[in-house]
């Protein structure tokens, strides 16, 4: 396998957009990252796209050739990949395996979800088709339903507050205000964030990640290639997918994600770094609880630890270990196809010093983790300075 | 048969908004199995033990049972 740079990035805000149509936010985003990446149109050998419902969201299939046909993409394979919450992530791992393999050179990686054309509680039952739709979701579970399961048993096993979560909001809240991309920049109180609206007990509003249009995107490119498009690669130092149980009531132990420590311990590997070498993460806080969760899995805090991890202040941008700078899900939207692709982006921006206020001084290693349904999907990715 | 985890959900999927804030578990079968299902009656909490008290529309619908 050759190593793979990342060449280009390009994203639109997040955020409720009434005026935008799926369509139109993948191609500003695709559009942005072919003139970042200084690359044209024909010179793209194929199109993976991340979308997670785009058919029950806006009623359209077969999204990829849609795209990229408004992409001036001509001819060249066009594919949907679709992974719940980690679509994006996915569509990465599969574009970065072709470059690797040497199927293709420069491929556009897009993420893309419309979700604010519908009503909330549309939006749940749109979102709960990514869990056991005959099983769990049958019985009136929802995504903050599961999470919040998972959330209840952390602290019953564990001892994690109310606080520990309420912790990740206020941090990831403050991170988003200083991103202009963020969809709510909004910075909230402990108090606050405490006394949210309940969606799912223990997990209020100020827990759950945002209903958000969106669309992000990204080109990759072999490395040795890297410098005729810019000249500032950042190298994909590695990149695993994983899978686990479907269903929360078919896992031995809902307090992990095996399939997040799965994906790290290949990274890691792949990488030939440990927890301690990363520098900064983008983690999947689709919930408060999975920050603190993905903390334990990834090896950043002990296991049980990730609650107190974050209330000491590990996480923020002054930490230890910096996490969600971007504002996560939490804050920045979570325009489910786009997340992943997001997240790598953001990884990137940090890498290449582009940050703008959200910056975190001078980076060379960063992680992004993206998760799937609750935990049946995993990609851990590590970026590098080229 | 135990609660092994529980939530109320208050925001509920387009087909139980009617039947919003209801209380779901998944609870531990006798045999060591797991199933998530409706909770009735009294709310539950980690550990409490359950029975099942009906089966509608193919959800198992348990009550807390007294110790």
């Amino acid at each position: 396998m050759r190593p793979v740079a990342v060449i280009g990035l390009g994203k639109t805000p997040f955020g409720a957009f009434p005026d935008r149509d799926l369509r139109s936010l993948a191609v500003e985003a695709g559009r942005k990252c072919l003139e970042n990446g200084h690359v044209r149109a024909s010179q793209v050998g194929a199109f993976y796209l991340g979308n997670f419902a785009g058919p029950a969201f806006v009623g359209q299939n077969h999204l990829a050739p849609y795209i990229g046909q408004s992409l001036g993409l001509e001819g060249i394979p066009a594919t949907r990949f679709e992974a719940a919450c980690a679509s994006g992530g996915t569509a990465f791992f599969h574009a970065w395996a072709a470059v690797a393999a040497g199927i293709y050179d420069v491929v556009l990686v897009t993420g893309v979800e419309k979700m604010t054309c519908q009503a909330t509680p549309r939006v749940a039952e749109i979102l709960a088709s990514a869990g056991d739709v005959a099983g769990e979701m049958k019985a009136g579970a929802t995504f903050p339903a599961l999470f919040a399961m998972i959330a209840r048993r952390h602290m019953h096993d564990f001892g994690t507050r109310r606080e520990d979560l309420a912790a990740v909001a206020v941090k990831n809240h403050a991170n988003g205000a200083r991103n202009p991309y963020a969809h709510m920049r909004k910075v909230i109180s402990l108090e606050q964030a405490l006394a949210g609206k309940p969606v799912a007990d223990p997990l209020t509003v100020y827990d759950c990640s945002l209903v958000s249009d969106g669309a992000a995107a990204v080109l990759l490119a072999p490395l040795e290639r890297a410098a005729e498009f810019t000249a500032r690669p950042v190298r994909i130092a590695a990149v695993a997918q994983t899978s686990d149980r479907f269903a929360l009531e078919e896992k031995a132990d809902i307090t992990t994600f095996p399939a997040v420590k799965r994906a790290a311990e290949q990274a890691y590997k792949m990488a030939g770094v440990g927890p301690r070498a990363i520098e900064f993460a983008e983690l999947h806080d689709c919930f408060t609880i999975a920050e603190i969760i993905a903390l334990e899995d990834l090896g950043f805090a002990p296991r049980g630890q990730g609650g107190r991890y974050t209330s000491e202040g590990c996480t923020l941008p002054s930490g230890l270990l910096p996490v969600n700078a971007s504002g996560g899900l939490k804050a920045k939207g979570h325009p489910v196809g786009a997340t992943g692709v997001g997240q790598i982006c953001d990884v990137a921006l940090q890498i290449r010093g582009e940050a703008g206020e959200m910056q975190l001084g001078r980076h060379e290693l960063g992680l992004a983790e993206n998760l799937g349904g609750s935990g049946a999907s995993a990609v851990v990715t590590i970026l590098r300075a080229a | 048969m135990r609660v092994y985890t529980e939530t109320v959900v208050h925001s509920a999927p387009e087909a139980y908004v009617s039947e919003a804030p209801y209380q779901i578990a998944i609870v531990v079968r006798e045999d060591g199995s797991r199933v998530t299902g409706r909770i009735l009656g009294d709310r539950v909490s980690i550990d409490d033990p359950v029975e099942l008290a009906e089966a509608r529309n193919g959800v198992p619908y348990f009550r807390k049972k007294d110790k």
